[in-house]
């Protein structure tokens, strides 16, 4: 739906979330990744508790990563994790 | 030549050292770095691998397009594998070839450091006794991949 972002969780997080993705409805046209998390979390105990426990996170938009501050949106894809440990 | 890899299977080192400098007759130097799960008294069984298909080949492609831009590459190569790998196992390939050694060296550091904290990967720990833990990222590593500027 033309409203609605896809948000993906990986690792740690996604394991603490008891998901792996979900689609979510924006709360207005366009909002910062930080404002649309704070809405979520209202809504949401668990997604409230893991965000809190996790001061690390780190946000990717479109696959590309991003901050807090940026703007999301409609039809975006978000995703969430925690600090990348690859190589 | 840019070879970009994100795959559960090995990989063969002389096959990917011989295309770093296959096309090329101005190739003078090859440097490569091969990681592997590296085991220990703490009993480390396995590591699993979870990646973000997508942003990882798109990370991957960016970063080696960087090295060779800032190192005057000839060839470079990024083989990361993914799923479940056991202690001694290889997990990822950098490779990079120019005309002389030190860019060729500088960029295979360059590439191993960006690469631990800017792809999205993230490993998962087995022990022998059936526990499972996530790692968590070091603050080295986000202090050798800033040093690059």
């Amino acid at each position: 739906m033309a409203q609605d972002v896809t948000i993906f969780y990986f690792a740690a997080l996604r394991e603490q979330m008891g998901r792996e993705s979900e689609t979510v409805s924006m709360p207005a046209p366009s909002v910062t990744v930080e404002t649309l998390v704070g809405e979520l979390r209202r809504k949401d105990g668990v997604m409230d508790e893991v965000f809190a426990a996790s001061p690390r996170l780190r946000v990717a938009i479109n696959q590309t990563l991003a901050t807090f501050q940026d703007t999301v949106r409609p039809g975006d894809e978000l995703a969430f994790f925690p600090p990348m440990t690859g190589g | 030549m840019l070879r970009v890899l994100v795959q559960s299977g090995p990989f063969e080192m002389g096959a990917e050292m011989d295309r770093l400098s296959a096309g090329s007759d101005r190739v003078g130097g090859i440097s490569v770095f091969m990681g592997q799960v590296r085991g220990g008294p703490d009993g480390l069984e396995s590591l699993t691998l979870e990646h973000y298909p997508g942003m990882t080949e798109k990370v991957l492609t960016g970063l080696a397009r960087e090295a060779v831009r800032r190192f005057s590459l000839i060839g470079c190569t990024l083989i990361h594998r993914v799923g479940t790998l056991v202690v001694g196992a290889p997990i990822v390939f950098v490779g990079a070839s120019s005309a002389h050694r030190a860019e060729a060296l500088a960029a295979t550091n360059f590439l191993i450091d960006r690469l631990k904290t800017g792809a999205p990967f993230w490993k998962c720990e087995r022990y022998q006794d059936g526990r499972r833990v996530w790692v968590e990222a070091r603050e080295a590593d986000d202090k050798a991949s800033a040093l690059w500027g």
